[in-house]
């Protein structure tokens, strides 16, 4: 629905004598500024809060999908150098974001193996950035939970003759509940990451800046109202997810009898 | 019909078990037929869980034959198995019959008519849609058993089942084991409770540090036993 103009004319002219106040009265104030932006609806600000979670979420769901079955075949199938797997896929997690950022920049710039694709310095090359980053994250936390709940269900699913893959797929299932805080820490490290996707992305206004090069490059450039708005609304978006994960999967595992 | 793969009779040759320096089990021959159930009894670390385990092919022996039907790499399709403690997967008690419905491949179509049939054999027709866990530990006991019977076993091994259960449970428990053995179905129990052995069984056979000291009738075994370890045993004796 589209606002009558007069109340769009009101609109700007408040938002300008705000922001007039907020410079003359000081940098004490640019929390009410950046609170301001919020409510306001700035454009820009929810351009950048909707392109992080765009990502963020998207590469969340492609680590799900390849760290899931790969920390379940960890947890349950046997063989030769299963060990130095999993302790690979452990020390993974540490990747520093920046070296994975470089490693995406390498395969996807012009003259690199994938340079042909041409998504460098697009959101796709910063949702591989942070997919690659956070599988082995997914993987090795799904890994530990699923190992637990293999050693409950080994000799029942081997006396019904459960194939590999099924063992898989059952343990994925009805460890779903727990499995949340894998994947939640997997978003959580996308959405608080900065070292990659500015590497991939390059910050490019309305194109691919996110909350977290946002807030660094606003930072730097002293504009912290924005910068504290963004801020805040990464923290909210976090503690929110957490807080919806925590009663999924509270009200999941009573439902299905987990505890 | 009964598929043509069977699994009986359950034969052990020179059947071994070893852990390190230690004999598990040390089976010269035993031949476990259809017919009425048979009590494997014997004190604690004889060996009754290994031979269970080795029948339905959980275990690979050390050395020696197992062969079922008289085929060493017989498909376990017509076997199951109900552990001492069975692990209830995280859904309703309808759901984890379901799951092994699925598992032995029994037509989508079929299977909620088979759930309802299970769970009235077991006494839990009203609990169906409660998560499993939830269900009391007696309770959990007869759906595991409703869990293995959906396999449609021919062989039905079971690992102490009534050893963590109050007298009523126990019972209860026995009687669906009666049920059904009278349908056909060959049960293979452990116990070290001579009172499910003698309630339920046709033969029995005692193990004593792996070994079958004593294989035979229930009657006879329990009336005039041929050795001395199964005098001891069902004196109260401690076999050590």
């Amino acid at each position: 629905m589209n606002m009558p103009a007069s109340v769009c004319i009101f609109s700007e002219e408040l938002t300008y004598a705000v922001t007039n106040a907020i410079k003359f009265r000081g940098v004490e104030i640019v929390f009410l500024s950046a609170f301001w932006m919020l409510i306001t609806g700035d454009p820009a600000l929810y351009r950048i809060i909707g392109l992080s979670l765009y990502v963020s979420l998207t590469a969340t769901l492609i680590a799900a999908l390849v760290g899931l079955p790969l920390g379940a075949l960890l947890a349950l199938k046997e063989f030769r150098g299963r060990i130095a797997a999993v302790v690979f896929v452990n020390a993974l997690m540490g990747m520093p974001p920046v070296v994975v950022g470089l490693a995406v920049f390498l395969l996807l710039s012009r003259s690199g193996p994938l340079g042909s694709l041409g998504i460098l310095f697009t959101p796709r090359a910063m949702i591989i950035a942070q997919a690659i980053l956070i599988t082995p994250i997914i993987a090795a936390l799904a890994r530990q939970t699923l190992a637990d709940l293999w050693v409950q269900y080994r000799d029942e699913l081997a006396a019904m003759n459960v194939s590999t893959a099924g063992s898989v797929a059952t343990l994925l299932w009805d460890g779903r509940f727990s499995l949340l805080t894998a994947l939640l820490a997997g978003f959580g490290r996308a959405c608080a990451e900065v070292g990659a996707v500015i590497v991939v992305g390059g910050n490019i206004d309305g194109f691919t800046r996110t909350m977290t090069t946002a807030i660094a490059l606003e930072t730097s450039k002293g504009d912290l109202p924005l910068a504290i708005g963004l801020g805040a609304v990464l923290l909210v978006i976090v503690i929110a997810i957490n807080a919806i994960a925590w009663a999924i999967r509270r009200t999941g595992e009573r439902l299905a009898g987990a505890a | 019909m009964r598929a043509p793969d069977s699994g009986l009779p359950l034969q052990f040759e020179h059947t071994r078990v070893e852990a390190g320096n230690r004999r598990i089990l040390d089976i010269e021959a035993l031949t476990i037929a259809s017919g009425a159930p048979t009590a494997v009894v014997g004190p604690n670390g004889s060996g009754k869980t290994t031979l269970l385990r080795i029948g339905m092919g959980l275990l690979k022996p050390t050395a020696g034959r197992v062969t079922w039907g008289g085929r060493e790499n017989a498909a376990a399709t017509r076997r199951a198995f109900l552990f001492q403690r069975p692990v209830m997967l995280m859904r309703s008690a309808a759901s984890n019959i379901d799951y092994a419905l699925a598992s032995a491949d029994v037509p989508r179509a079929v299977r909620k008519r088979k759930i309802s049939e299970l769970l009235a054999l077991v006494g839990l027709s009203d609990f169906e849609a409660r998560p499993a866990r939830h269900l009391s530990g007696g309770e959990q006991q007869r759906l595991a058993l409703a869990r293995a019977l959906a396999r449609d076993p021919e062989l039905l091994l079971l690992d102490e089942p009534t050893a963590s259960l109050d007298p009523a449970a126990a019972k209860a428990v026995e009687d669906i084991l009666r049920e059904v053995a009278g349908r056909g179905i060959k049960i293979v129990v452990t116990t070290h409770d001579l009172g499910t052995a003698r309630r339920l069984a046709g033969d029995v056979v005692l193990l004593h540090r792996g070994r079958v000291i004593e294989h035979t009738l229930s009657g006879i075994f329990f009336t005039q036993p041929k050795t001395e370890e199964a005098r001891r045993f069902q004196a109260g004796d401690l076999l050590i």
